[in-house]
């Protein structure tokens, strides 16, 4: 009531939340036109295709679509002992059903990931049952193969009925549920995507270090410089990003190679024997100098922008208070650069945690990252659900970082320029 | 404590940033211990690089800076121990006007309890107790001004430097700052170098004042005798309003000369003239020249009044006078007003002793 009468009107008697609502909605509506090509554009290209990776990842209905009847047999199967005639009964006429669209063969597939040993007495069970007579199944599946009179091999097929799972996550862990449901890890020899992982997190986090050892000095150097040779030296910084990626990612593999000119210069100064080259590419530092060099400009721009901000009568403040270079340094500039390392070492780290054509072309075997096995599941093992799986374990590994950055700096202490 | 006659003294100190241009040229310049100095002059005069050599952040091309007798150009900035007052202040942005002050303190090595103390008087003395806690920028221009003089003082330094400091304030506020910053000088007797452009800053502020153009110091004198005074023309230019006259000295005898103009002859004071025939310009305040004077003055003209401006306690007139159409006349706003009106023709005299000869321009 007491809003009603405070209620304030215009000179024409309108409330005047209404008419302000009224005097706005056209401007809303043309700020609206002006973004809504690029929204639209970030609908079909971002947010559709990460909830097409995200619906992939977890998408698990094939094996449930081909053996419906046999999952809803399976509802009151406790999967201690083997299923009752009617879960075998209802098995069989799936696996006709199959047989008759030439589908059998996906099924073994799918079944074989679940459980080895799937691919052979499904193979077996077609021919046998072609001959199969009507009524009591289980006793005729079961004389086909030993395996289909383990109840082992009915568990694994009741663990795909539900049309979603989380297997392909946990395989990117290295991880898969057992027989007994429970989630353990594989074998110590067959864990290949946690090592994956870790490295991934060592070469972006020495990648972004290096980054910033380097960036910081010339970014001081291009906001201090007088314009004339600031400018060059901006150019040299840009360089690169007018290079195309993979001709940098080239030059690098002249260089760096064994009979490269890096090497040869070492030979020529002494510092290595001729016949004891050091390896700098195919591996680890292959990676570390490639990215480096590339990803420098997003360390500096950045730094830069937030330098170029900075007073020098800061620097001159603090010394004439009695301050030594280094610690007016310490003390004034560099708490002042700190938004510019924060946006720099996150854009580098970010960029550099999903990096893919340096590390495949420089990085060899012991210097790729999980990106380069995201792109050989999707090209070679054709497993998108599992490449879908570790997309988004790579971007939720993103997020987590950008989350962590907020809670320690504040995202709104970041300065892009 | 005697007071030395020569804490800060420039010898003979040149400077020059790319080879071929001097900004400072020959500068000679004594500062006494306790004592307000202003460096008054247009911009690019050499004012700020002369403040910046003593702070240690430029070094003299020639010549030497001696501070409180010891040559001070192989020190560096931090070494010399003299306190600076920024023209945006410089503040520290990440820091708390308690942290800002305690920085110099910091380095020092003050023990806290001591440190804590000076930074509550400093505080106090610009009366901004109860501020500490707060960052720079939840602060008005003016405090930020006050914490900056603040932080200059609290370590007890024997010079202040100040660069410009009020330029980022509106009218009002910096009038006060500069009667503040006054009585701190005269309160705490630290010896002060400022640096400003803005002259009447200058006049309210300083013991002496060395008026720089062109790298050199055209005159350094106390602000009374740099209005009434000034011992060239570019000084009488500079420093309050001025009427000039240019001509030609005809006769010079018994402290007075004769100047011609182009059509008439006044009498002035040579300043700088020494003999007949020299060019010279002549140049009057507009308070000393007066309307229908009652006493005898030996200069009496009659002028066409071209404008007038209203300026609440005075009105400005302006007159054309002796082939001059830029005279002007300050006429004080009391009842008994004159009659000034746009169009007259009136009578206009001052005495040859206002009147100075300089140099010609």
């Amino acid at each position: 009531m007491s809003s009603e009468t405070n209620q304030i009107l215009t000179t024409d008697g309108i409330p005047l939340e209404v008419s302000l609502k009224k005097a706005e909605r056209k401007n809303k509506i043309k700020a609206f036109l002006l973004v809504a090509p690029l929204l639209l554009f970030l609908i079909i290209t971002y947010v559709f295709p990460i909830g097409d990776m995200l619906f992939r990842s977890i998408d698990d209905k094939m094996v449930t679509q081909m053996l419906p009847k046999t999952f809803k047999a399976m509802e009151n199967w406790d999967g201690q002992e083997l299923p009752e005639e009617e879960v075998f009964a209802a098995f069989h006429e799936d696996f006709v059903k199959l047989v008759e669209d030439k589908r059998e063969g996906k099924l073994s597939t799918q079944l074989n990931y679940t459980k080895n040993g799937f691919k052979s007495i499904i193979k077996k069970l077609r021919r046998a049952s072609k001959k199969f007579e009507e009524g009591n199944y289980k006793e005729q599946i079961m004389a086909v193969h030993k395996r289909w009179a383990d109840v082992e091999y009915w568990r694994a097929i009741q663990r795909r009925a539900p049309e979603f799972t989380g297997q392909k996550y946990l395989k990117g862990m290295d991880m898969y549920v057992n027989e007994e449901g429970k989630i353990v890890s594989v074998e110590e020899d067959r864990r290949i995507h946690r090592v994956l992982w870790l490295r991934t997190l060592e070469i972006a986090f020495f990648v972004t270090v290096f980054c910033f050892l380097m960036a910081y000095p010339i970014a001081h150097l291009l906001a201090t410089l007088p314009m004339k040779y600031s400018n060059l030296l901006m150019i040299c910084v840009l360089l690169p990003f007018w290079t195309s990626l993979l001709v940098r990612t080239a030059s690098w593999m002249i260089l760096l190679q064994q009979q490269g000119i890096v090497n040869d210069f070492f030979v020529g100064i002494g510092l290595v024997a001729d016949n004891n080259r050091p390896e700098m590419m195919y591996n680890k530092t292959g990676s570390y100098v490639a990215m480096t060099q590339i990803l420098l400009p997003f360390m500096v721009l950045p730094l830069y922008s937030v330098m170029k901000t900075i007073s020098p009568s800061l620097m001159r403040a603090g010394k004439s208070l009695g301050g030594t270079p280094f610690v007016a340094f310490w003390k004034v500039y560099f708490p002042l650069t700190i938004p510019g390392i924060g946006a720099g070492c996150l854009l580098v780290f970010i960029l550099a945690i999903g990096y893919y054509i340096t590390p495949a072309l420089v990085g060899g075997a012991s210097g790729t990252l999980i990106s380069n096995q995201i792109a050989f599941h999707m090209k070679s093992t054709l497993d998108w659900s599992f490449a879908s799986a570790m997309g988004l374990m790579l971007l939720s590994g993103v997020l987590v970082i950008y989350w962590l950055y907020n809670k320690i700096v504040g995202i709104d202490n970041i300065k892009l320029g | 404590m005697a007071s030395k006659k020569d804490f800060v003294k420039f010898d003979k100190v040149d400077k020059s940033y790319d080879g071929k241009v001097l900004v400072v040229k020959d500068l000679q310049l004594d500062i006494a211990e306790g004592e307000f100095i202003t460096m008054l002059g247009p911009s690019g005069s050499g004012k700020t690089t002369c403040l910046m050599m003593l702070a240690g952040f430029e070094t003299p091309t020639n010549g030497e800076i001696y501070l409180d007798g010891k040559a001070i150009s192989s020190i560096p900035p931090h070494k010399r121990g003299i306190g600076m007052v920024f023209q945006n202040y410089a503040l520290f942005p990440h820091m708390t006007v308690y942290e800002n002050l305690a920085f110099p303190l910091r380095v020092r090595k003050i023990p806290k309890d001591e440190a804590d103390k000076k930074i509550d008087k400093a505080l106090s003395m610009v009366s901004l107790q109860g501020f500490a806690a707060r960052m720079p920028g939840q602060l008005s221009g003016g405090q930020q001004q006050r914490v900056a003089v603040a932080r200059s003082l609290v370590f007890d330094p024997q010079l202040v430097l100040m660069d410009e400091p009020l330029g980022a304030l509106d009218k009002n506020l910096r009038e006060s700052m500069q009667y503040e910053i006054k009585h701190i000088h005269e309160s705490i007797g630290v010896t002060v170098v400022y640096v400003t452009h803005d002259q009447s800053e200058a006049l309210t502020m300083s013991n002496r004042i060395a008026v720089f153009n062109d790298g050199k110091v055209q005159q350094l004198s106390s602000p009374d005798e740099l209005y009434e005074k000034p011992v060239n023309s570019f000084v009488a230019e500079f420093i309050g309003e001025n009427n000039t006259f240019g001509g030609e000295v005809s006769d010079i005898s018994g402290g007075k000369c004769k100047v011609k103009l182009a059509n008439a002859e006044i009498l002035a004071n040579p300043i700088s003239v020494k003999g007949k025939g020299e060019r010279t310009t002549v140049s009057l305040r507009p308070e000393r020249a007066l309307i229908n004077p009652s006493t005898k003055m030996d200069n009496l003209h009659k002028g066409k009044i071209e404008e007038v401006i209203y300026h609440g306690d005075h009105t400005r007139v302006r007159i054309n006078l002796l082939g001059n159409p830029e005279f002007i006349l300050k006429v004080p706003n009391s009842s008994s007003n004159l009659d000034i009106k746009l169009g007259n023709e009136i009578n206009i005299g001052w005495n040859s002793d206002d009147a100075r000869a300089l140099d010609p321009k």
